[in-house]
C-alpha cells in the first residue's frame, strides 16, 4: 500500500469534512424528530382532535399525532375497521413467505406448493366470505396489504408467462412465436408503466364487452402482470444464456423430450442462477406499486397522501412520508441485502447452496 | 392431435365469451342501471375520495362528505339502505370512463356541468348539487386585491380541470400574461401555494374557502380576491339512453331540497305518520304513489331523509365545518339557488 | 435438434400463437369500437389541428393557449421530455461515475457513506424522492428576497434566472465548430496518447479551443444579453429554470445514480488488479492504464446495464405530472381530459415513448459493437 503523509494528511481531512456535515444534519433532524417533536396532541369538546399544537409547532418541531391518528388508514385503507386484523395477518404472511423464499435451504420444489397456498390463504382472508369471515369487497381493500398483493400476486403470476416467453425467444425453430416474444418484451420495457397503468384503468374497459366489468383493482393487477413480464422473462433469459448449451443435448441424448429437459434440467439450473437477479427486481416491483396512486388506487403511497388531505390535519405530510419511506426502506433494504448475501453465495463455488439435510 | 383440437375449441369458446353479442334485441322499457344496480344489491358511485368537503375517508376510512351523502342518499332511495354501496374512487382521467364502461352506475365527482361534456362525453348530468366559480386566493402580504393586479402573476392550477380553461379564458379577454403552475395533487398544490412558489392559488371558491380555513390561526393571511371567473354548477353524472335512471337521480336530490323546505329532517322525519300536510304526505309516500311512478319503494324519499338527511343536514355537516358560507347554495327562498320542482 | 421432425407441429403452434394474438387484438378493436359508436364518443386523431386551452408554463417554442393547437402543446410535452432526459442521462453517468469509484475508495468514511447513498435512495420510492425534492426547491426564498450568488442570477422559489445571450445566426457556426473541434481533438488524443510528450498530449486537445475562435473571428457576431430583472410579481427576461424542472432533474438523476454507481463499482472491480500492474509494469502512466485499459475492459461489462438505467431514466421522467412538471404524460393527461380521447392520447403516449427507447437502445448497441470490434 501507497501511503505517503499527503495521502494521509487528505484522507483524515476529508473524513473530518464529512463528519461534520453528518454530525451537523443529524442534529437538524434530531432536534425536530425528538426534541421539538408533538406526541398527541388533545381532543375537543366534540371529540375531534384539536391540531393547533401541532400547527404550532410546524417548521421546529414533528407532528407524530398525525401517526396515532391515521396509522390505522394508512396501513389498511378502507378496509373495515374491526376485520383489520386480516389485513394485518395478511401482510404477516407476506413477510414469512419472502423469509422463506429467501433462504436457500427451502429452495426445492416443494416451495412453489408453499407460495400457491399462502396466496390462496392471502385470497381467503382479504376476501373472506368462507369459512365464517365476512365477505369485503376488493374495493374496500387498501394500504400495505394492496402494494404487497400487487407486487407478490404480479411476480408470481406473470413468472410461467416470463419462463414461456423467454423460452419462445430461444425457439430456433419457431420464428414467428420468436418475433411475438421479442415485441411483447420490448413494447412493455418500451413504455412508461403508468402508461400501461392508464391504458388499464382507461381504456381496458372500452376493450372488454359489456357486462364484463373487471374491477379496477384487478386491473391494476393485470397491467402490472404483463409490465413484470416483460421484465422477468429478461432476467429467466439470461439465466438461460448462462446454462452451456450442451445441458440441453445431454439431456436429448437421454431420451428426454424438449419439455421434459426443459422441466427437468435447464429450468431448475437456469433459475437457480438468476436468483438474486429475481430478488432486485422484485424490489423494483415493489416500489413501483406506489404509481397506482396515479390511477387513483389505495395503496400505501395513496392512503398515506389521503391521510393528510383532512383539513385538521393538513400540513402535516413530512412525518407521513417519513413513516412510508420507514416502511418502504425496510422491506426493500431486507431484500437487497439477502440478495446480495446470495449472489456472493452463488459466486463462490465451494460453498454448497444447498446444505445437505 | 385430439390435444390440439381440445385447446382450439377452448379457445374459440374463449373468443365467444369475449365478443359482444352484436345483434342486440330491442332495448328494454325499464332501466338497465336500475335493474342491474337491485340485481347486484349494490349502488357503486364514482367519487373523487381526495376533496374535503366532497369526499374524502376520515380516519375510521369512512368517506364525508356532500358527494359522499350524495351516493348514500341514492342507495337509500333505490336499495332501502346508505349502507347498500360501494365508494369507488377515480381520479379526473378514469372518471369518465368508469361511469361509460358501467364501472360505476353514478359519478358523484365534483364535476362542472359544460354543454362540451355533455355533447361529447355520452354522459348527462342529472341535476346540480353544488354552485361554485372560479377563483382566487392570494396572501394579504402581497397587496393584491382584485384579479386585474394580477399581471404577470404565476398561479397555481391543477391541471384537467375546468378552471385552468376559465383562467385560460379570463387572461386572454383582459389581455393579462400569467405563468401556470400545474399541479395534479391537492397537497402539493397547497404546499407550493404556501411555500410562495405562486402568487395566486386558483381553483373553486368553495375550495379555496376550505383551503383558507384549514389554516387556523393563519386563515387570515390570505385573501379570496372578490372576482368569480367562472360558473361551476357540479353535480352528479349517468349515462345517456337511461332515462328511468337519469330520472331517479335528479328526484332523490330534489326530495332532499324539498326535505328541507318543508322542515322535514332526519331528526323529524318519523314524527311526520299522521301529518296532514299533502306536500310532506307524499313525500313520504303517505299518499300516492310517486315513489312506484320512479320504478322504486313508496318509502324512497322517507329513506333518504331518515338515513341521510336534507340538503340543510348535509351542508351543516359537510361544508360548515370548513367555514363555507351557504351562499347560492341556500334555499331559493333564502337567496339561494336551490330550487325543487313539486313532488306531486 | 429434431427440428425437422417438429415442423407440421411448430408450424401449428406458430400458426395457433399467431391466431391467438390477432383474436385478442381483433375482439378488443371490435369492442372499442362497439362501445365507441354505443357512447357517441368522438374518436380519431382529429383533435391534434383543435386549439387548445392548456395553460402551460414553461416551453421551448412559442405557445399561446386556446390559440395554439393540442399537436403543438403534445409537441412541447414532448420537448419537455426530452429536456429532462437528455441532461438527465449526462449527469446520471457523469455522478454514478464519481460515486462508483467513491465506493473503492481507500477513504473508509467517504466510501461508507457513498455506499449509505446507493442503499439509501434505491431502496426508496422514486415518487417519495421526487416529492421530496420539490418540498426542498420550495423553501428557497421569494423572488424579492432571491439569493444573488452572482451578478445577473437570481435564485428564488420561482426558480433560476440567468442573463441569457440573445442568440446571434453566428453563434450557431460557432457551436458546430466546437462540436467539430470536440471530434477532433478525440481522434487525435487517441492517436497520441502513447507519445512520450506531455505537450504533445495536450496539444491534441488545442482544436477545441481553436476552431471555434476562428469562426468567432470570421463570422464577429454581435454579443447582446438580456438580463433578468424582477417586475411585479416575477422576474423577466433572462434564461429561466423552472423549481419543477429542477426538482424533476435532481430527483431522476440521484436516483439513477444510485444504480449507475453499482454498475460502474462492477464493472471497474470486475477488471483484475494485473490489469492495473501489467500497465504499470509497461511504463504507462496510471491515467493511461485507466483511459487504455481498464476503462475500455469495463466498458463492455457497464455498457449493456447502463442502457437499461438510461430507458429507465426516461420512462421514470413521466411522473413529472406528480410534480406540476408538464411532461408529455401531463400534457397528453390533459388532453385526454379535456377532450375525452382516452385511447388516442395513450396511444400517443406509448408511441413516442417507444420511439424514444428504441433510439437509445439502437444508439447504445451501435456503441457497445464498436466496442467489442475494437477489443476483439
Amino acid at each position: 500500500m501507497r501511503s505517503s503523509l499527503r495521502v494521509r494528511v487528505f484522507s483524515a481531512a476529508v473524513t473530518l469534512a464529512l463528519a461534520l456535515v453528518l454530525l451537523d444534519g443529524l442534529w437538524h433532524f434530531f432536534s425536530w424528530a425528538i426534541v421539538h417533536a408533538i406526541w398527541s396532541v388533545p381532543r375537543g369538546a366534540d371529540g375531534a382532535p384539536d391540531t393547533d399544537l401541532c400547527r404550532a409547532a410546524i417548521g421546529r418541531g414533528a407532528c407524530w399525532a398525525v401517526i396515532g391518528e391515521k396509522f390505522r388508514f394508512i396501513l389498511f385503507g378502507f378496509y373495515p375497521h374491526a376485520l383489520q386484523w386480516r389485513s394485518a395477518i395478511v401482510v404477516a404472511l407476506f413477510v414469512l413467505l419472502f423469509a422463506l423464499s429467501l433462504n436457500p435451504r427451502f429452495w426445492r420444489p416443494a416451495l412453489v406448493a408453499v407460495w400457491l397456498a399462502v396466496l390462496a390463504l392471502v385470497a381467503v382472508l382479504m376476501w373472506g366470505g368462507v369459512f365464517g369471515l365476512e365477505f369485503v369487497a376488493a374495493d374496500q381493500w387498501g394500504g400495505l396489504p394492496i402494494t404487497l398483493i400487487l407486487a407478490t400476486f404480479g411476480l408470481a403470476l406473470s413468472f410461467p408467462l416470463a419462463i414461456l416467453v423467454a423460452l419462445g425467444r430461444r425457439a430456433s425453430g419457431l420464428p414467428v412465436i420468436r418475433w411475438i416474444a421479442v415485441a411483447y418484451v420490448e413494447l412493455i420495457r418500451g413504455v412508461p408503466l403508468i402508461s400501461l397503468l392508464f391504458m388499464a384503468s382507461v381504456m381496458l374497459p372500452l376493450f372488454l364487452p359489456e357486462g364484463i366489468d373487471i374491477n379496477k383493482l384487478l386491473r391494476a393487477q393485470l397491467a402490472f402482470i404483463l409490465f413484470a413480464g416483460a421484465y422477468l422473462a429478461e432476467v429467466v433469459r439470461a439465466g438461460l444464456q448462462a446454462l452451456p448449451r450442451g445441458q440441453q443435448e445431454a439431456a436429448a441424448a437421454l431420451g428426454l423430450s424438449y419439455w421434459q429437459a426443459t422441466r427437468l434440467v435447464v429450468l431448475p439450473q437456469a433459475l437457480r442462477h438468476v436468483i438474486p437477479m429475481l430478488v432486485n427486481t422484485f424490489i423494483g416491483f415493489f416500489k413501483d406499486t406506489s404509481l397506482v396512486l396515479i390511477i387513483g388506487i389505495f395503496d400505501l403511497m395513496t392512503t398515506g397522501r389521503t391521510a393528510t388531505l383532512e383539513p385538521r390535519w393538513q400540513g402535516f405530510g413530512n412525518e407521513v412520508y417519513l413513516l412510508l419511506a420507514a416502511i418502504y426502506f425496510a422491506f426493500c433494504f431486507a431484500m437487497a441485502r439477502i440478495s446480495r448475501l446470495l449472489e456472493r453465495r452463488l459466486n463462490e463455488p465451494h460453498l454448497p447452496i444447498v446444505e445437505p439435510a | 392431435m385430439p390435444r390440439f383440437a381440445r385447446s382450439l375449441s377452448g379457445l374459440a369458446a374463449l373468443l365467444a365469451l369475449l365478443l359482444p353479442s352484436l345483434a342486440r334485441a330491442a332495448p328494454p322499457a325499464a332501466s338497465p342501471t336500475l335493474a342491474a344496480v337491485l340485481a347486484r344489491g349494490v349502488l357503486n358511485c364514482g367519487v373523487a375520495g381526495n376533496a374535503a368537503g366532497f369526499s374524502l375517508p376520515d380516519s375510521a376510512g369512512v368517506m364525508r362528505g356532500i358527494d359522499a351523502d350524495g351516493c348514500r342518499a341514492i342507495a337509500a332511495a333505490v336499495l332501502g339502505d346508505q349502507k347498500k354501496l360501494k365508494f369507488v374512487p377515480t381520479t379526473t382521467e378514469n372518471r369518465f370512463t368508469a361511469l361509460q364502461s358501467g364501472e360505476i352506475d353514478v359519478l358523484v365527482r365534483e364535476t362542472t356541468w359544460t354543454l362540451g361534456r355533455e355533447a361529447s362525453l355520452g354522459l348527462e348530468f342529472g341535476v346540480i348539487n353544488f354552485y361554485d366559480g372560479t377563483g382566487f386566493m392570494v396572501k394579504k402580504s402581497s397587496g393584491v386585491t382584485s384579479a386585474r393586479d394580477l399581471d404577470g402573476a404565476t398561479i397555481c392550477v391543477e391541471p384537467g380541470t375546468s378552471t385552468e380553461l376559465a383562467i385560460a379564458d379570463y387572461f386572454r379577454v383582459n389581455a393579462m400574461k400569467y405563468t401556470p403552475v400545474e399541479i395534479q395533487d391537492l397537497q402539493e398544490i397547497h404546499n407550493a401555494f404556501l411555500s410562495g412558489r405562486c402568487d395566486a392559488y386558483s381553483t373553486d371558491s368553495s375550495a379555496l374557502a376550505g383551503f383558507r380555513f384549514t389554516q387556523g390561526a393563519h386563515a387570515e393571511d390570505f385573501v379570496l380576491l372578490p372576482e368569480l371567473i367562472s360558473k361551476e354548477p357540479l353535480g352528479p353524472m349517468v349515462r345517456k339512453g337511461d332515462d328511468k335512471w337519469f330520472d331517479i337521480i335528479r328526484w332523490v336530490s330534489f326530495a332532499e331540497i324539498t326535505a328541507e323546505e318543508l322542515g322535514v329532517s332526519s331528526r323529524n322525519v318519523e314524527s311526520f305518520h299522521d301529518t296532514t300536510n299533502p306536500d310532506i304526505r307524499r313525500l313520504l309516500g303517505l299518499e300516492g304513489d310517486l315513489g312506484k311512478a320512479l320504478g322504486l319503494d313508496d318509502q324512497w324519499a322517507f329513506n333518504v331523509i331518515r338515513q341521510v338527511g336534507n340538503t340543510g343536514e348535509i351542508w351543516q355537516r359537510n361544508m360548515a365545518p370548513l367555514g363555507l358560507p351557504r351562499g347560492l347554495n341556500n334555499l331559493w327562498n333564502r337567496g339561494g339557488l336551490l330550487f325543487a320542482p313539486p313532488l306531486r | 435438434m429434431a427440428v425437422a421432425a417438429l415442423r407440421p407441429r411448430a408450424l401449428l403452434w406458430q400458426a395457433l400463437a399467431l391466431g391467438v394474438v390477432a383474436g385478442v387484438i381483433a375482439v378488443f378493436s371490435i369492442n372499442a369500437s362497439h362501445h365507441l359508436a354505443a357512447r357517441h364518443i368522438a374518436t380519431g386523431f382529429g383533435f391534434l389541428s383543435a386549439a387548445a386551452p392548456i395553460p402551460i408554463g414553461e416551453s421551448l417554442i412559442t405557445y399561446t393557449p386556446s390559440v395554439s393547437t393540442y399537436g403543438r402543446a403534445l409537441l412541447i410535452g414532448v420537448l419537455n421530455t426530452l429536456k429532462v432526459a437528455i441532461p438527465g442521462c449526462l449527469l446520471a453517468t457523469l455522478l454514478g461515475t464519481l460515486i462508483g469509484i467513491a465506493r473503492l475508495s481507500p477513504i473508509a468514511l467517504l466510501a461508507r457513506l457513498a455506499a449509505l447513498y446507493v442503499e439509501l435512495l434505491r431502496d426508496l420510492p422514486l415518487l417519495l424522492q421526487l416529492l421530496f425534492w420539490y418540498g426542498v426547491f420550495q423553501t428557497l426564498p421569494a423572488p424579492r428576497q432571491a439569493m444573488r450568488p452572482l451578478p445577473g442570477v437570481f435564485l428564488s422559489n420561482r426558480g433560476l434566472r440567468v442573463p441569457d445571450l440573445v442568440w446571434q445566426p453566428g453563434f450557431t457556426g460557432v457551436a458546430l465548430a466546437l462540436l467539430g473541434g470536440i471530434g477532433l481533438s478525440f481522434f487525435l488524443a487517441r492517436r497520441t496518447a502513447l507519445a512520450p510528450g506531455l505537450a504533445v498530449r495536450l496539444g491534441a486537445f488545442l482544436p477545441v479551443l481553436l476552431l471555434p475562435a476562428a469562426t468567432l473571428a470570421l463570422y464577429r457576431p454581435a454579443f447582446r444579453v438580456d438580463w433578468p430583472a424582477l417586475h411585479g410579481f416575477n422576474f423577466q427576461g433572462g434564461a429561466s429554470l423552472s423549481p419543477e424542472y429542477a426538482a424533476l432533474l435532481t430527483g431522476l438523476v440521484l436516483y439513477t445514480t444510485s444504480y449507475v454507481a453499482e454498475i460502474v463499482r462492477g464493472g471497474l472491480a470486475a477488471v483484475a488488479r494485473g490489469q492495473w500492474e501489467a500497465g504499470a509494469a509497461l511504463g504507462l502512466p496510471r491515467g493511461a492504464v485507466l483511459r487504455l485499459v481498464v476503462l475500455p475492459q469495463a466498458l463492455r461489462l457497464i455498457i449493456p446495464p447502463l442502457t437499461s438505467q438510461y430507458l429507465n431514466l426516461v420512462k421514470n421522467s413521466s411522473l413529472a405530472v406528480a410534480i406540476g412538471y408538464q411532461d408529455l404524460v401531463s400534457i397528453a393527461d390533459t388532453t385526454l381530459n379535456q377532450t375525452g380521447q382516452a385511447i388516442e392520447g395513450v396511444a400517443l403516449i406509448m408511441a413516442v415513448y417507444l420511439s424514444i427507447s428504441l433510439t437509445i437502445s439502437l444508439a447504445m448497441n451501435f456503441y457497445n459493437a464498436r466496442l467489442a470490434r475494437q477489443a476483439g
